[in-house]
């Protein structure tokens, strides 16, 4: 599937903004996220494996609640910074 | 505590001087030349990172840690093995243990506090976090492990309290203190929860709060109730702490463990409240603070608007006001904890980062002063670093 990488956490991915993950759960395409680009993982999620408060991630448009949420391989991960910040 | 051994004081440096700068939109160096009078602004390095904290290791002068995070990213710690021209993230920054599921587990907001270990333990480091927590690296910053067994200690998860007891940016664990005479020896301070020393290595710690005041109508011992504001042990005399409190400034020379109120003899109209705290590097007696107002619904400014250091020099029998060069009027600002710092030459250059982004130094231990830098972010941390040659 694909994952689409905010501007925040594109030192990670060489500025790629869109790359190809793996796994059946949203946790699964994290940790495979994090194989790829080694610490990107602890900026979105926390030690307790909640999304951290101001990250949002969606899946196909839709907000997942939390990492369990299943991903199939064609699904789109948006990453997306809150707007908390004003 | 550890039985009494000699301290070995400090020689005078005569180098350049550099200012590592933590700000809530980057990180700066500010590097001096040897007479300390030209100063040199570095581009901001993470910009848009909040930066609580940039420390130089002593043992190598060249590799300096970087406390970070972002206003939607997780903390992280950067590291830099040639003063600042790279940096790496660490793999496993600190963080908490994480709790079986249906449990409440912390999370680490932003790491606070960077403490180097003891030189004769290079690579070691120890981290204080918001929420209080203690970490240690033994790989010089690369990976982070839970150090002591505190973070997870009931009792202690008491004195932490809740993050109502904390600091309006969230409780914090800082002044990590190890004991240039013994590695063993530690002490650490939590805003709120106290002042702790451990004789065994971090193995336990205990309370060390006899003699600090608390706010009116609570009891002092209770240890949640304590707010140690910054906590400095005085490199010539290792047995001897002074601390910036919520309430007072305070000295303790062990072996006892009752801490003396020495702010009580500020002047009335500036009272005895700040956040840093700064000792001299050879002189245990000499020790400097930037008080600030802390009264009514705690304005955190210069009192009266009229930004002023004090010395003293007999380990708080009396003060003297330090402002020639500061502002005369009208000038809101503090500083913040780890924002005031001196360096090592024979004459003592002093340094503080204000709230309002201006570097101000003094090359003559407090007596006159000068604006270096302006127009920086808000000012979190300023560490006055030597560099190898």
């Amino acid at each position: 599937m694909m994952a689409h990488i905010p501007s925040a956490l594109r030192s990670y991915t060489a500025q790629q903004g869109e790359v190809e993950v793996e796994g059946a759960t949203l946790a699964e395409a994290m940790v495979g996220l994090e194989r790829r680009f080694p610490g990107i993982r602890f900026r979105i999620i926390t030690e307790q494996d909640r999304i951290r408060p101001h990250i949002r991630i969606f899946v196909n448009g839709e907000q997942a609640q939390h990492l369990a949420a299943p991903v199939r391989p064609d699904d789109h991960i948006h990453i997306v910074c809150a707007l908390s910040g004003g | 505590m550890p039985r009494s051994r000699k301290a070995t004081s400090p020689q005078p440096t005569t180098g350049s001087v550099s200012l590592l700068i933590g700000t809530r939109k980057g990180a700066f160096i500010l590097r001096g030349d040897r007479t300390r009078r030209t100063w040199k602004l570095s581009a901001p390095m993470f910009l848009g990172h909040i930066v609580h904290h940039l420390v130089l290791d002593p043992r190598d002068r060249r590799t300096i840690l970087m406390a970070a995070r972002t206003g939607h990213l997780g903390p992280t710690i950067f590291r830099s093995t040639d003063f600042g021209k790279i940096w790496k993230e660490a793999t496993k920054p600190p963080a908490f243990l994480k709790v079986p599921e249906g449990q409440q587990g912390r999370v680490v907001d932003h790491v606070f506090w960077l403490t180097p270990g003891h030189m004769s333990q290079p690579g070691t480091w120890y981290a204080g976090t918001s929420p209080q927590g203690l970490f240690r690296s033994t790989d010089g910053g690369v990976t982070w492990e839970p150090f002591s067994g505190i973070n997870d200690d009931p009792q202690y998860r008491e004195w932490m309290g809740t993050v109502q007891d904390g600091t309006p940016d969230g409780p914090k664990l800082h002044s990590i203190i190890v004991d240039p005479r013994d590695p063993t020896h530690l002490y650490f301070a939590m805003s709120g929860g106290g002042v702790h020393e451990s004789v065994d290595a971090g193995k336990t710690f205990v309370p060390l709060v006899k003699g600090l005041d608390i706010v009116e109508g609570f009891d002092p011992a209770v240890v949640t109730f304590h707010d140690p504001h910054c906590v400095r042990l005085c490199p010539s005399n290792p047995d001897r702490l002074y601390q910036q409190n919520h309430c007072g400034t305070y000295r303790l020379d062990r072996p006892s463990t009752t801490w003396v109120r020495i702010g009580k003899n500020m002047p009335k109209n500036v009272g005895d409240i700040g956040f840093p705290m700064v000792v001299h590097p050879r002189d245990a007696d000499r020790a400097w603070v930037f008080p600030m107002d802390g009264s009514t619904v705690w304005p955190r400014v210069s009192p009266g608007g009229k930004p002023a250091a004090y010395v003293t020099k007999n380990a708080g029998k009396s003060w003297v006001r330090l402002d020639k060069g500061f502002p005369r009027t009208n000038a809101w600002w503090t500083v913040k904890r780890q924002a005031m710092t001196a360096d090592a030459h024979e004459s003592v250059g002093l340094y503080l980062g204000t709230t309002q982004g201006e570097i101000w130094a003094s090359r003559n231990e407090g007596a006159t002063w000068t604006c270096i830098a302006k127009h920086l972010p808000e000012i979190y941390s300023v560490e006055a670093a030597a560099l190898r040659r």
